[in-house]
């Protein structure tokens, strides 16, 4: 079990001791994401996030790259919707490295005006190259619809005309605004003494001063009344289709039953966006699967449900069989989808489902960096507590309560559904 | 057993009596095993008028066995939790999986018998050569894809097992028959061109016990080998543009052919490759594309040996209006290595790099079966992982220079670029 501490300036620490290999993984979490963004500033957050490791008092810019290397190390970071968080894992004896880079990431950024203007048109590159992807582009274009009022409607990374615009006071603003201890969570598991971390970590950021907590106000999404529809046509080859349906938060009591529902349809994915997103889940005898894959109108379906802080989506999505239409696939996806709402699912599938989850959740703690990401996305996510309980609960969801989601939830006054239409020439 | 991961690998390995390979690598740290089921059947033993067969082989191969129907198959693995995957390359077909270690005898059996007996019913044929030939259209409309197959084909020639698409091409496609399946599953799919490899909550004599109950009564004579086809070394420059108008940014991928994997000089060939276009973000390569230019999110090299003389290529994603600039930071950084070597200081933390990750590439059951999979396809000794830490170290500056200065020549590139017109 992990052991949890605060500082005195309002850092959490949750520490777990692993002492299967020589290893350190070293995460430090921050409370936003793009989800708090205002208009105008969307795709801060991950600007923000990137401007984090171009140097800081104490580690020179050029100095930055290769710390962590010479320990073996790897390090990354991330931000989405409700979050942002960084890592290093590397050999156990780099850990008081480690803390000092998040201690120096947490308060002591540069944020260089030249490396500002340098990582804007390193972030529109990363856009374009995301907007190659139709399914991406379209994904884009089915949350902006799905979302009226909640700032979740815009993408994590921002729309292009933001990032052309905002400033480096903008970026630095946002920085200090959200980068304090008690916004933050630093989570270290692996082959470690907990005392010794504790130690380690007082001395790094026990000398970065308490600020207030922003608090997190979001606009709250008004009741969906109709179904929304976003066609994009474009130069491509393939057709794609994406229904998105309004979708519990992590806290609603809907949530776990939601949870069993989609690996029933889809194939249960796990818990992980970090690691469980990035293979494929078992779905052959999955729902969607059956009907579409088997059925031969799609080559692929998915389907995802995350943990979110505020109602996200679930969504569906599905790559259309060559040669199918667009409308074929989405009457032959409505109809499974119709016949789970009015009948539901039977023992079996459901109780399939929840094995599927119950394995997954082993399969994506495999490693230090996975556990690591598990305790600090639950605790900046959702809080405390939820990650222990959540096996539980989702092993006593019912066959009834999964019915129920399907009926209530699925509904078509609730969906967002988005085609990409492929053009042979450009329009 | 904790010890023994924490000091470096200590797999067992058995051949039975038919020839099957097996290595276990037992593990505690969570109660799952991953195995992988490797075949040389890949892309290099299909018929150079069917390109794609192997990738397609892979594909039907656990879609229904002699005695177990696909429904069968699909429920026994789904109520597992567990995700069956066919991989191919240009040497072997991989059918690898994760599954809680209490369903390890009954998944194992199954994947068994999917590798030994596939049927390839004619309805699994039709289905999923209507999602292979998505999958080729969806591949044809990625920059990246188009960029990457452009340069491999440049690199090898359209027909060599290593130019030639993997998944093959829409025509290939359309053309396989059940026959044209069952005839390569026939002349390559053999006890001795087959290894197993385990890692994971399994005690290593019952995993041993078990493979052998389910691959130990297969008998299929040895296959003949088949060398990997002369691979040309370019003397000139190859430069290929694929206009794709509707997209938002160009890809570049840019590159040599190489050494095959058991060449003396790979390590040196690895810290060359990894202080170009890996180490950090990516290497120099992205210290200048990315980081000094802010050109693209991503520039990286990427070397990847086999058998035959391997691709080493450098990738990045650009803005339209950038190609030239980042070509002529490409030429830079390849020239002045080539040309100037590399510094004592790139090196050392390279070496400290490569030898301080190997615990990481070690640490969960994927990784340990991926790392003895190319142990054992290699034949790099069963000790290699704690050999490796030596082997780098013996390595030299002047090794990595040599090794530069054989490869890294932007006159000899074969270069691809995949995107929209530049803005005039």
């Amino acid at each position: 079990m992990s052991r949890s501490v605060h500082l005195d300036n309002g850092l959490k620490i949750l520490v777990r001791e692993i002492h299967t290999a020589p290893l350190v993984s070293v995460w430090c979490w921050y409370g936003v994401g793009s989800g708090d963004e205002a208009p105008g500033q969307t795709g801060v957050s991950h600007w923000v996030e990137h401007m984090n490791f171009k140097g800081t008092e104490r580690i020179p810019r050029d100095e930055m790259k290769g710390i962590v290397e010479r320990f073996g190390g790897t390090w990354n970071g991330y931000t989405w919707i409700d979050q942002t968080t960084y890592l290093e894992t590397a050999g156990k004896e780099a850990l008081d490295t480690l803390l000092f880079i998040e201690a120096e990431r947490m308060a002591y950024g540069l944020y260089e005006p030249a490396d500002c203007e340098s990582e804007r048109t390193v972030i529109i590159s990363e856009l374009q190259g995301g907007d190659n992807d139709p399914d991406q582009l379209l994904d884009t274009e089915v949350t902006a619809s799905a979302f009226r009022a909640h700032p979740y409607r815009h993408p994590t990374i921002g729309w292009l005309e933001d990032l052309r615009s905002m400033s480096r006071e903008d970026l630095f603003g946002h920085y200090r605004r959200h980068y304090t201890p008690g916004n933050a969570t630093l989570v270290v598991v692996g082959a470690v003494d907990t005392d010794d971390v504790l130690k380690r970590a007082g001395v790094h950021f026990g000398r970065i001063p308490a600020a207030p907590v922003p608090e997190r106000r979001r606009a709250a999404e008004p009741p969906q009344r109709g179904e929304r529809r976003v066609i994009v046509e474009r130069q491509g080859a393939t057709a794609y289709l994406k229904f998105a349906w309004h979708a519990p938060a992590a806290l609603d009591p809907d949530f776990c039953a939601m949870l069993v529902l989609d690996a029933a349809l889809t194939g249960a994915k796990g818990l992980n966006l970090w690691t469980s997103f990035r293979g494929a889940p078992p779905q052959r005898r999955a729902r969607l699967y059956t009907a579409l894959v088997e059925g031969g109108v799609a080559s692929s379906v998915s389907g995802a449900l995350l943990a979110t802080r505020d109602p996200f989506v679930y969504n569906v999505s599905l790559t259309v069989m060559d040669g199918v239409a667009l409308e074929t696939v989405e009457d032959a996806a409505l109809c499974a989808i119709e016949t789970v709402r009015e009948k539901g699912l039977t023992e079996d599938e459901v109780a399939r489902a929840k094995r599927q989850l119950r394995a997954r959740m082993v399969f994506e703690n495999d490693s230090v960096t996975n556990v690591a990401h598990q305790i600090g996305y639950f605790e900046t996510v959702v809080g405390p507590g939820y990650l222990e309980a959540l096996g539980s609960k989702l092993q006593a969801v019912t066959a009834a309560q999964v019915a129920d989601v399907a009926a209530r939830l699925l509904s078509k006054d609730r969906r967002t559904v988005g085609w990409f239409q492929p053009l042979k020439e450009r329009p | 057993v904790k010890a023994a991961v924490t000091a470096g690998l200590a797999p067992e390995r058995a051949v039975l009596p038919n020839g099957t390979t097996v290595l276990v690598q037992e593990t505690t740290f969570s109660p799952a095993v991953t195995f992988s089921v490797a075949v040389r059947g890949g892309g290099l033993y299909e018929p150079a008028a069917l390109p794609g067969l192997a990738w397609f082989t892979g594909r039907v191969i656990d879609r229904g066995t002699a005695s177990r129907s696909a429904d069968a198959i699909a429920e026994a693995l789904d109520d597992r939790g567990v995700t069956l995957k066919a991989s191919t390359s240009r040497h072997l077909i991989t059918l690898s999986c994760t599954c809680l270690s209490e369903d390890f005898a009954e998944v194992l059996a199954l994947v068994a018998d999917a590798a030994r007996h596939a049927a390839f019913h004619p309805e699994e044929v039709e289905k999923r050569r209507a999602e292979t030939v998505t999958a080729i259209r969806q591949d044809q409309d990625s920059p990246g894809v188009r960029a990457s197959e452009m340069l491999q084909a440049s690199l090898y020639g359209g027909d060599h097992p290593y130019g030639r698409p993997a998944k093959g091409t829409i025509g290939s496609v359309e053309k396989f028959t059940r026959a044209d399946l069952i005839a390569l599953h026939a002349a390559r799919f053999a006890p001795s061109a087959t290894m197993v490899i385990v890692a994971g909550d399994v005690r290593v004599p019952d995993a041993i016990t078990l493979v052998d109950r389910v691959f130990g009564d297969w008998h299929a004579a040895h296959p003949e080998e088949r060398p990997v086809p002369p691979v040309p070394r370019h003397t000139v420059r190859h430069e290929r543009r694929i206009l794709m108008p509707d997209k938002s940014q160009s890809d570049i991928a840019y590159g040599f052919t190489s050494i095959n994997r058991l060449d003396p000089a790979y390590c040196s060939y690895w810290m060359m490759n990894t202080i170009l276009g890996q180490f950090g973000l990516g290497g120099r390569l992205a210290e200048n594309i990315r980081e000094k230019q802010g050109m693209a999110y991503y520039a990286f090299s990427s070397f990847d040996p086999s058998l035959g003389p391997g691709p080493l290529m450098i990738r990045a994603g650009v803005d339209p209006a950038n190609v030239e600039r980042a070509l002529a930071a490409i030429d830079d950084e390849v020239g002045t290595f080539g040309r100037e070597g590399a510094t004592a200081q790139e090196i050392a933390d390279t070496r400290r790099f490569l030898i301080g990750s190997i615990p990481r590439m070690l640490e969960n059951n994927s990784s340990i079966a991926t790392f003895l999979q190319t142990v054992e396809f290699f034949g790099l000794g069963l000790d290699y992982d704690r050999r490796l830490p030596a082997l780098l170290e013996a390595v030299t500056l002047e090794d990595v220079n040599d090794a530069a200065a054989s490869v890294l020549d932007p006159s000899r590139a074969c270069v691809s670029v995949a995107g929209p017109e530049p803005p005039a």
